[in-house]
């Protein structure tokens, strides 16, 4: 059995920052694992660790830089990796979610995996929908915000049973027949930290670089429909009364007003 | 096709507030496109629904009666076949769990672009969507540039419509291929409350990833038993197995409206802002000047919480 991870470098933003342009400034972001691929990457580990059929390869759309964010997951058990990257996909400010869809669609495609796992979102562009999408273009059945899945089950049955976590506590359990893409959501399991050993075995294992002709695609196929406009901070429409001074003094006058509404009164 | 198609949400025979809101939005787009409001409902009591749905504003409510609870593969049909036939300019969907168990695939199925989780629309030369990135610390306008475009959209950020409306309901002429449909509801779970009840806490000291690490979780029991308050958490604690999940305030967990709700080492991100906005007075302590909780505090310190929260204790002891 093949499992498919998709993984992305993602931005965080600094507490302060920068806007250049449509973009923030570079110096103001640090890339890493998307906080939700963590969890994918981990849960499709647990299944190899489970059945010594299962291979696990993950797929990235990213520039080189983020070879180094491929190699932490390759660390953790992924046994190889695929990134797409060329001058087309560079040259776009926003990659909206048709040309993610196709450029994934063609690496399934080739690969031919059983189960395709992905974040339910990435925390920089937070579309969160890449995975149904790449579910409906590839004919594969899917689940999206998975908090449970149960492992004997792929193993045994080709079927993914999922928990999908709905708003407000409540938990929904769905069967989908499988080849499926599950969409992860966090919490799901607890990430590993990569060993040092498999940190060592990382840097042996194969990252595939595919341009869109390498994959059957041309340019046409990730210019997409959306144009990002404007990015800016938002106005902030805070009216806190905030305490100021060291610690002490900050915490003494935070206390005065939480007595004022009756807090810690016996 | 200037018209605006509108899918209504809703969950375990319930219509969700998010409903009214789509259609808020609809009639929005719908008065500067000049077209009609339709809106549809998928499964459930449907003609129940659609009464109820029939507001100030929407032309057409159209009704598919398949099912009793959300599936995907039978909204995914249905919606896609009814944006088929009334051809709308704008095909608006929830942002939520379930919206985005179906909208992608609707959209891709329908060759539209799409854009979730707006929290503003406009139509000028096109459509112009604002939305949030890198957990809402920047907003951006995305444009559009299709005649149709699929959009989803965020919870609580228009006005629902209750006025009542004289919309036509119309059993809509969909054909379900039931082989199509490749997953199964089996079950809901409500997830346990644990020995505390946070919704029931008059003050709430609430903590988030600002804590680092479990051992430190001390600092913040010790705060709420100075204020004899209960201890609540945004996500990440949970996730990490810190504490239950009876304990988790947003979107995802619990809705929480105490008197006091002290917020500590946590940015405020949109999931879990839905989930403690109604408190009566807010506070914030975070090192983060620009982190939005403070868009919504009555009261903060701009700080180390490991500084401050000892000293806050020690202040009430």
């Amino acid at each position: 059995m093949k499992v498919l991870v998709t993984v992305k470098e993602a931005a965080t933003v600094a507490d302060d920052f920068e806007v250049d342009g449509h973009r923030i400034d570079d110096r103001y972001l640090e890339y890493d694992l998307n906080e939700w691929d963590e969890y994918a990457v981990e849960e499709a580990v647990q299944l190899a660790e489970a059945d010594d059929d299962v291979e696990v390869v993950s797929v990235t759309i990213g520039p080189e830089r983020s070879e180094e964010t491929i190699r932490m997951a390759l660390a953790k058990g992924v046994d190889r990796a695929i990134r797409v990257w060329d001058d087309a996909l560079e040259a776009e400010d926003l990659l909206d979610v048709a040309a993610k869809t196709r450029v994934l669609a063609e690496v399934v495609e080739a690969e031919e995996p059983d189960l395709v796992l992905t974040g339910v979102q990435a925390n920089d562009d937070s579309f969160g929908a890449t995975g149904v999408s790449l579910a409906d273009e590839i004919g594969f059945g899917w689940a999206a915000v998975v908090n449970a899945l149960d492992a004997d089950r792929v193993l045994e049955e080709g079927v993914a049973a999922v928990h999908r976590e709905l708003e407000g506590g409540v938990v929904e359990h769905t069967e989908v027949d499988m080849p499926a893409v599950l969409t992860i959501q966090t919490g799901i399991n607890e990430p590993r930290y990569a060993s040092l050993r498999g940190i060592r075995q990382a840097q042996s294992k194969e990252i595939a670089t595919r341009s869109l002709a390498d994959l059957g695609l041309d340019a046409g196929a990730v210019a997409g429909d959306l144009e990002l406009l404007d990015l800016y901070e938002p106005e902030s429409e805070s009216e806190t009364r905030l305490f100021e001074g060291d610690p002490g003094e900050s915490a003494a006058g935070l206390a005065e007003a939480l007595r004022e509404k009756g807090v810690g009164a016996e | 096709m200037s018209d605006v198609l509108a899918v209504a949400d809703h969950r375990r025979g319930e219509l969700r507030d998010v409903s009214f809101e789509l259609i808020a939005a609809g009639r929005e787009l719908a008065a500067e496109t000049g077209g009609d409001l339709h809106v549809a409902v998928v499964s459930g009591p449907v003609e129940e629904f659609a009464e109820r749905l029939a507001v100030e504003g929407v032309d057409v409510v159209h009704t598919v009666d398949h099912g009793e609870e959300f599936n995907h593969d039978v909204y995914a049909a249905a919606v896609a076949s009814l944006a088929e036939s009334v051809d709308p300019a704008y095909l608006l969907m929830p942002n939520s769990v379930n919206g985005l168990d179906y909208a992608p695939a609707v959209a891709n199925r329908l060759d539209r672009p799409l854009v979730t989780d707006a929290v503003d629309l406009a139509v000028d030369d096109g459509l112009t969507v604002t939305r949030e990135m890198y957990g809402s610390k920047v907003e951006t306008t995305v444009s559009v540039d299709a005649d149709r475009a699929a959009v989803t959209i965020r919870s609580g950020e228009w006005p629902p419509i209750d006025a009542d409306g004289d919309a036509e309901i119309r059993a809509a002429d969909v054909e379900i291929d039931e082989s199509a449909v490749r997953s199964r509801v089996t079950g809901f779970e409500e997830v346990a409350g644990g020995d505390v009840d946070i919704t029931e806490a008059d003050v709430l000291v609430s903590v988030g990833r600002g804590i680092e690490e479990e051992e430190n979780l001390e600092l913040i029991f010790d705060l709420a038993e100075a204020l004899d308050a209960t201890v609540s958490a945004s996500r990440p604690i949970v996730d990490n197995g810190w504490l239950e999940k009876g304990r988790q305030v947003g979107q995802s967990g619990k809705v929480v409206t105490p008197e006091v709700y002290v917020a500590i080492g946590i940015s405020g991100a949109v999931q879990h802002v839905a989930g403690m906005k109604d408190a009566e007075t807010i506070v914030a302590i975070n090192t983060d000047s620009n982190a939005p909780i403070f868009d919504i505090a009555d009261y903060g310190i701009v700080g180390d919480l490991f500084e401050v929260v000892p000293e806050l204790t020690a202040d009430f002891e």
